[in-house]
């Protein structure tokens, strides 16, 4: 199935077809990690635009490791001390950078639907890469490598999801791509962290956690996200993280060949203690490393075809 | 476009007879030791294989096989409707020193041995490049020849050449294929080939 879209801006949007291809790609991109010199030259002369309205290490790092290995030029934008700070509307930034005639700009916001805004006015190839609670679809795909890698195939897998579902754009990118995949997810947290309407995205809720991990090929642990809790949806950080909480008496009753994920950054000892983040289940690390193939597959596929 | 067969070039037979000679002519000229064969993706990796094992017999030394992916090298990027699949590179020994016999299937404008040879590069410095093709079929557009070659097949532009192996495509064989009569496409060089069969299209 070739890839013939201009931007990837959700999971929702893209087909089981596409998904695959982009996770073959990637499985190839791989290898040049290996290589002393890490660099093709395949995006020579092409230009990519990191623009990032919200904080991210790893995201951005790895957008832009993957740009420069694949000879793209890459440039970084963030709203901190940009022109952001003077008034300048999101849509108004956004349409300076394309005058400036960049093949792909990687935008990061916090209202979601940001992305897909500039998917319609740009001319050039957008990638969203996480707008507010509503999708990340480049760490879904990582995540989809990263268990595929490790499992040998997707469909028919057992994916447990827990914590804070609500305010989580990965978990919505990884439902989106794991249901077209083949695969059950059961997400489970405390009620206020579980969106009513979840069901209609064909997962199972759970509201106990040994229940809801003891048939799991892999556990999701999501970070507890403090930036987005303004409304008293948990008593306390304690509580929470001895209810629903990730720690080796809990990971006994899991399966013995269950992966542990973790999208990160880590809240060792909240959602996951630092036992369980390091033991021989945990993918956390091979999650990054795979987060660049992903990248490298991404641009790859959006600024080096026609549609670029 | 609808292709039908117009001659047959080689058969099982002479197919293998080539390899054979090509992998005599390999060993002649570079000897056994410090030698790579690396076949491009997808018949030239097959072929590899083979002419390793008619090393092997002639030698009793099978040569390191690797296998070279050029998508990410080509030229044409962003010019084709579509984007190529990209395969996964795998040479797995050092290149350094080597002399490191290329291999593909059919020889045409060159511009996948340009590529291949900038991969090759990138991955380490081999001592000498050489080249070997089951066919060149000629319209080269740039100043790149074969070492060893397998069939010399004079052809024109329209038409194709498709190099069947019986681990891709079921029988061991090499035929020439031109446009049916009334098709409008004239040039095969931009025409894309079915799958199953084979390209010599691509750069």
């Amino acid at each position: 199935m070739a890839w013939m879209r201009k931007d990837l801006v959700s999971m929702q949007d893209i087909e089981a077809g596409e998904i695959a291809d982009l996770l073959d790609t990637a499985e190839s991109m791989k290898e040049i990690a290996t290589r002393e010199i890490k660099k093709v030259p395949t995006l020579r002369g092409k230009t990519v635009v990191n623009l990032f309205y919200e904080s991210s290490t790893r995201t951005r790092t790895s957008f832009e490791i993957a740009g420069k290995w694949l000879s793209a030029d890459v440039i970084n934008f963030s709203a901190s001390g940009s022109s952001a700070e003077k008034g300048e509307s999101f849509l108004d930034t956004a349409r300076n950078i394309e005058a400036m005639s960049p093949d792909v700009v990687v935008v990061r916001h916090k209202a979601a639907g940001g992305p897909a805004l500039l998917a319609k006015h740009l001319r050039c190839s957008v990638v969203n890469a996480g707008d507010g609670a509503h999708e990340h679809p480049t760490q879904a795909l990582l995540d989809l490598l990263t268990i595929r890698e490790k499992k040998g195939h997707l469909e028919g897998l057992n994916v447990t999801i827990v914590g804070d579902i609500t305010h989580s754009r990965v978990a919505r990118s990884n439902i989106h791509g794991m249901r077209k995949m083949g695969m059950t997810v059961t997400v489970a947290g405390p009620p206020t962290l579980i969106p009513p309407a979840c069901q209609e995205m064909g997962v199972k809720v759970s509201h106990r956690l040994e229940e809801a991990i003891a048939h799991a090929d892999v556990i999701m642990m999501l970070r507890l996200q403090h930036e987005r809790m303004t409304g008293g949806f948990i008593p306390s950080l304690r509580e929470y993280s001895r209810v629903w909480g990730l720690g080796l008496d809990r990971l006994q009753h899991c399966r013995p060949d269950v992966l542990i994920m973790h999208p990160g950054p880590v809240n060792r000892g909240v959602e996951i203690s630092p036992e369980v983040a390091d033991s021989q289940y945990s993918v956390i690390l091979d999650q990054v490393t795979n987060g660049v193939a992903v990248r490298m597959a991404v641009l790859f596929l959006l600024a080096g075809s026609k549609a670029a | 476009m609808s292709t039908r067969e117009k001659a047959e070039v080689l058969d099982q037979a002479g197919l293998d007879r080539a390899l054979t000679r090509i992998g005599h002519e390999i060993v002649e000229q570079a000897g056994g030791a410090d030698l790579a064969l690396v076949g491009i993706k997808t018949r030239g990796e097959t072929l590899a294989a083979r002419i390793a094992q008619k090393i092997a017999s002639i030698e009793g030394k099978r040569p390191a096989v690797g296998a070279l992916d050029i998508t990410l090298y080509r030229d044409d990027l962003g010019t084709r409707a579509e984007q190529p699949q990209v395969r996964s590179t795998e040479i797995p020994f050092p290149l350094k020193g080597l002399t490191v016999v290329l291999v593909d299937d059919v020889l045409f404008t060159g511009r996948t041995i340009r590529a291949a040879m900038d991969a090759l590069m990138d991955l380490g410095r081999p001592r000498v490049i050489r080249l070997a093709v089951l066919v060149d079929r000629g319209h080269r557009e740039l100043p790149i020849r074969p070492d060893y070659v397998g069939k010399n097949l004079p052809t024109s532009r329209r038409e194709t050449v498709a190099v069947m192996l019986t681990e891709h495509d079921g029988q061991d064989r090499v035929v020439i294929q031109e446009p049916e009569e009334g098709d409008p496409s004239l040039d095969g060089a931009t025409t894309p080939t079915p799958r199953r069969t084979i390209k010599k299209g691509r750069a």
